[in-house]
This record gives C-alpha cells, structure tokens and sequence, in this order.
C-alpha cells in the first residue's frame, strides 16, 4: 500500500497558505500567459496562477507522491527532472519558466537556467541566500555548516548541494548575458527587503530572493 | 457447448453502417457493424461523451454483467454513478473493436463474397487505425461532433494514443493508459508464442473449426496463459501463489503426476485458459494480436512521434504501473517527451503497485483518484460546469 494520496486531504485555498516566495512569483508573472513550474510540488502556484490571473500553468515534479497529488487536484502536472527533462521542450514554448527554490538543489544549475531561457521569453528564478547574515555568523564562529530556518537540513542530508548568494547568482546571469528585469530580496515571512539598490545589503538580511530574467 | 456457435449467437447492441469501410491494408469491408454500450446521459449540447476503448481480449461491457460469463464488467470500479468515470456526469460510450468477436465486424461475421460463411482466418487483417475509424463512424452516428474524453489502458490506450493523433479536434481529453506509440518486440514475441500454439492445435484446423464443430480450446487457453502471465509481474504472482500446492485433478494428461501434487500458480493459469475459451474467438484472438504488432505511431509520423501531436489542443494524461513490464513506464515517459516535444499539454504519473500491466483493471486507489481529479480538472477547462449533485 503506498499512502501518496491521503483522502482527507484538507481543501487547499490558493494563495492563502501559499509559500511566500511562490505568491512573490505570482506577482511577476503577467495574467493569461503561458507558464512552466519546473519543481511545482502539489501545483499551489499552478493553481494560483490558473484562477487569479487566467494562465495556462503547467508543472514538473520529481516527487511522484507530489505529482498525484497536484494532478488529482485537476492540475497539468508530469513526473520528471529538471536536469534531464527540459531539453525535450520546444524553443519559445511558454512565456515564462519558473523555477521556485529548485536552482540549489539540482546537478547542473546554468545548464538549467539555459534550458529554461530556451523554452520561455522570461525565467523566474527564486532560491534561499547563502549570503545571509546568520548563515555567514554561524559558518565564521562554530567554524561548522550552517543550521538556519532556511538552510535547515544537515550537510549529509541535504538535497541542496548548489547553494549560491544572491551575488553568486548575478555573476553567474551576467556572464551567461542574461538580463535582469526584475528583483527582490524577502525574509522568510516575505516581508520585502528594503535594500532594492544595494545588492550587497540584500546579499546581508535577505534571506531569499525572487528573480525576473529576459534574454538578452 | 460450441463457442463459436455461442458467440455468433448472442445478441448485442449495434448499429450497421451499410456502407462498409475501407481497411488500411486496402480491402473494403461491404457492410460493417460496430456492437456498443453506452452508459449515463448524452448532456443537449452533447458534449460529455466519454469513449472507453477496451483491450486485447476485453468488449464492450465495460459496468455491466458480461452476457456470456455474468461476470461484472471489466472496469466497473471506474465507469459507473459516482465512480471516476462518473455516469451520473458523462455519457459513456464503448464498441467492441472491430475484428472483435462480441458483436462487431470480424473473423465470426458473415463473409461479404459468401454470407453462409463466416470470414475466419479470411478477415482482412485490421489495424489500429481501423478500429479507430469504425469508432468514429459510431460517434458521427451518434450525433457527437468532439468527444469530451476518450480513455483506455493497454491496447485501449493505443487506440486513445490514435484518435488524438487522427481526430485531435474531436478529443478533449485522451488518457492513454498503461501503453506505448508502438508495440515492442519483446510484446511481439509474447504474442507470436501465443499464435503459435493456436495454429499448433489439430482442431484449429487451418482456421476452419466451425466447419467440423469444433474448436481450438487447448490452443487459444496456452496463448491466453502465456499472456495472462505478461499480465501480472513476478512479486504479485509470488505474493498470490508463491510455492505452494494443490492436489492435482485426477485426469493424468492434465498434469505431470508428481506426488499427486501441482502448484497453485499452474491451477491458476489453467483457469484463467479455460475460461477464456468460453467467451473468445481463436480467430479473433489471431485478428488483434496482429493489430496490436503492426501498431507504430512512430513510424507513421516519419520517426517522430511529436509529429503525430503537433499542434494538438487535447490535454492528455498518461498513466503507468511501476511493476508493468509489458508496458514498462519508459515507454509512457517517451509519450510524455514527445508531447512535450509538440508543446502539449500533459500530466504524466506512473502508480506504485506490485499487480503488473493488470493494475489498470483493478483496485488502485491512486489511480482513480488521479483520474477522477483529472477528468474533473478538464471539464471546468471544458466548461461542462459542476457535477450534478447526488
């Protein structure tokens, strides 16, 4: 017996429970477009996305207990890999790809984010920040790998195994010419950073941070 | 009892297009009759038709008792009032294929050059894609111009994987099950042992059994056990069977009398041979299989199987079983990256289950909950509103 699906599954209000970074996302995403979740989980910004703003949102998920979820919930979900499922995608299929707190945790992020810029006009890109102020605290005075909310995995275990700053993260777009059009920095309660003019701030108390980028 | 004359005999719902058909290998069939069922209620703007395309060796009694077994139909805990495939909410719909023997066109039916004959191993041979027109006929018949989904596992998902292919504007929805573009040569193999032992039977007698009365029983019950254990994988065999014995039936040339003892896996099978014989075609049986090899999406589409959906507005769900190794889920994911490749709209799951390719047809809670929520996300996008209250 395998328990994927439970039936008192509660019923899901969009957006009320909806991870912080995913309704910054929402945000950034034009209504009526076309929308790819690459690592959508059980669908929740698809489904945003489909009632409050008209897109036609589809997902990818690796979790197969993930995927029957979303898609008993009527979502266009399919089980497959960021890494190895993209290239299978057309030139220019969506508007906007997405890729919400997936970039840390896959094999080969740049390769990745060139698939994603391929298939789509526009990347969404959101991903915790190593650069935060607690994270480099922890690291400078126990001299060991950080435990923070956000960072809250042990190193042995963690499926993160790409953890980047929010600098790292703009050198990278840099050198691969991408353009940034749109950026925030957010705590975990998706309180905005103020520090929109100063990266290296952001980089400091922004504990993850929400990406708009074009080709360039 | 003589199942030929059995099956001829029985009466079953159809519609004969007089008209007949031209087959893709280039006979035209003279008169052609497709045998259906239909369950729930077509909606006025006649668009809750969902049509169930049946397997190998199923029919159109998809929820209700079989007329010949009496046994329930092959998919009554999905189609039915307040069941996945919701009767009080479509209109569904399922023809027995055409080279079938419960009713529609095929091996059993009356030659056109001479009815006082029946075609038998003289049938022309049939294709999926022919099965798929004569389903069409059906629908146009009906008066239904797009279909609000067309579902089935097995070979019924290669029938569902055809009509998005041929008919996208006509298909809202398909969900191909527990399938693949094309039939492996491994699933080849399997079905040419399964030949083979019909046409070792004396009493197959070239195809010609009804002549003499008789039929080739011992030789369509060895394909159908060969098959049925494709159908199943080794951990559901084991978990049913295991090692275990059973005192073997008294009759020596029925088994190898060691101990007096035989196991229960070879009852099993046994059975599953004996009474398959008595509600199916030998001839039949040689018909489909053959349609089932020669299927190849593919290789209709110049090698590209993105090529069969370009363009195609159906949103499609494709369903595996992780133990299926007769429709391994690689060969769903390869649909799903073809879609993909065609800018379609696809869900894709594959259900953990230890029951093998069967678990289409049996109790897979996860699978019906996936295709109930499916279907109910694609008539809101249909616009066919909510499901009437119960």
């Amino acid at each position: 017996m395998n328990d994927a699906v439970t039936a008192a599954e509660p019923v899901r209000y969009v957006a009320k429970n909806m991870r912080v970074d995913l309704r910054l996302i929402g945000d950034m995403v034009s209504p009526g477009t076309r929308v790819l979740d690459i690592g959508c989980g059980d669908g929740a910004l698809i489904e945003f996305l489909y009632r409050t703003k008209g897109c036609d949102a589809r997902g990818i998920e690796i979790d197969m207990a993930e995927v029957t979820r979303a898609v008993a919930h009527g979502l266009a979900v399919m089980h497959g890999d960021a890494d190895v499922d993209l290239h299978h995608y057309p030139d220019g299929a969506f508007d906007y790809v997405v890729l919400s707190r997936t970039l840390q945790a896959v094999e080969r992020p740049r390769e990745v984010l060139r698939q994603m810029l391929r298939i789509g006009t526009r990347a969404v890109v959101s991903f915790p920040n190593f650069g935060h102020w607690l994270v480099r605290w922890q690291l400078m005075t126990r001299g060991r790998m950080p435990m923070t909310p956000t960072w809250d995995r042990a190193w042995y275990e963690t499926p993160n195994i790409h953890p980047c700053t929010i600098r790292d993260f703009f050198d990278l777009c840099a050198g691969e010419g991408y353009r940034v059009e749109q950026w925030l920095a957010a705590d975990e309660a998706g309180r905005r950073a103020p520090w929109r003019r100063y990266p290296a701030l952001a980089n400091l108390f922004g504990e993850q941070a929400v990406v708009l980028l074009g080709r360039a | 009892m003589d199942t030929t004359d059995t099956l001829s005999r029985v009466a079953h719902t159809h519609v004969v297009f007089p008209d007949g058909m031209m087959l893709d290998c280039g006979v035209r069939l003279a008169s052609m009759t497709v045998a259906y069922r239909t369950y729930g209620a077509l909606n006025a703007t006649r668009s809750n038709a969902v049509l169930v395309c049946h397997a190998l060796t199923g029919d159109q009694y998809v929820a209700e008792a079989h007329p010949l077994t009496g046994k329930p139909g092959w998919w009554d805990a999905i189609v039915g009032p307040g069941l996945p495939v919701d009767t009080n909410r479509y209109f569904v719909i399922c023809a027995n294929v055409l080279g079938g023997c419960m009713g529609s066109t095929g091996p059993l039916s009356p030659r056109d050059d001479d009815p006082s004959q029946p075609w038998g191993m003289d049938f022309p041979p049939v294709t999926i894609g022919d099965m798929v027109r004569a389903q069409k006929m059906l629908i146009d018949h009906l008066g239904i111009q797009r279909l609000f989904a067309v579902i089935g596992g097995s070979m019924g998902g290669m029938q569902v994987l055809q009509w998005a292919a041929a008919y996208p504007d006509a298909v809202f929805a398909a969900i191909p099950v527990a399938t693949a573009a094309y039939h492996s040569a491994q699933n080849i193999a399997f079905h040419e042992v399964g030949r083979q032992a019909i046409f070792a039977d004396p009493d197959w007698q070239g195809g010609r059994y009804w002549e003499t009365g008789t039929r080739p029983a011992r030789g369509l019950a060895v394909a159908r056990m060969c098959a049925h254990i494709t159908y199943l994988s080794e951990e559901a065999l084991t978990r049913k069977f295991g090692r275990r014995l059973q005192n073997a039936p008294k009759n020596p040339t029925e088994a190898i009398g060691l101990f007096g003892d035989m196991f229960e896996v070879e009852s099993y099978l046994r059975h599953q041979g004996s009474t398959f014989v008595n509600r199916f075609d030998a001839n039949s049986y040689l018909t489909i299989t053959r349609a089932m090899d020669f299927f190849d999406l593919m290789t209709d589409q110049g090698g590209d199987l993105a090529a069969a959906f370009t363009g195609t507005h159906t949103r499609f769900l494709l369903v595996s079983f992780t133990s299926d190794w007769l429709f391994p889920t690689s060969e769903s994911r390869a649909i799903a990256r073809a879609l993909n490749r065609a800018a379609a709209n696809v869900s894709f799951v594959e259900i953990p289950t230890d029951k093998g390719h069967d678990a289409f047809l049996l109790d897979e809670p996860d699978f019906h909950r996936t295709l109930a929520g499916f279907l109910a996300g694609c008539a809101e996008h249909a616009g066919l509103g909510a499901p009437a209250a119960a």
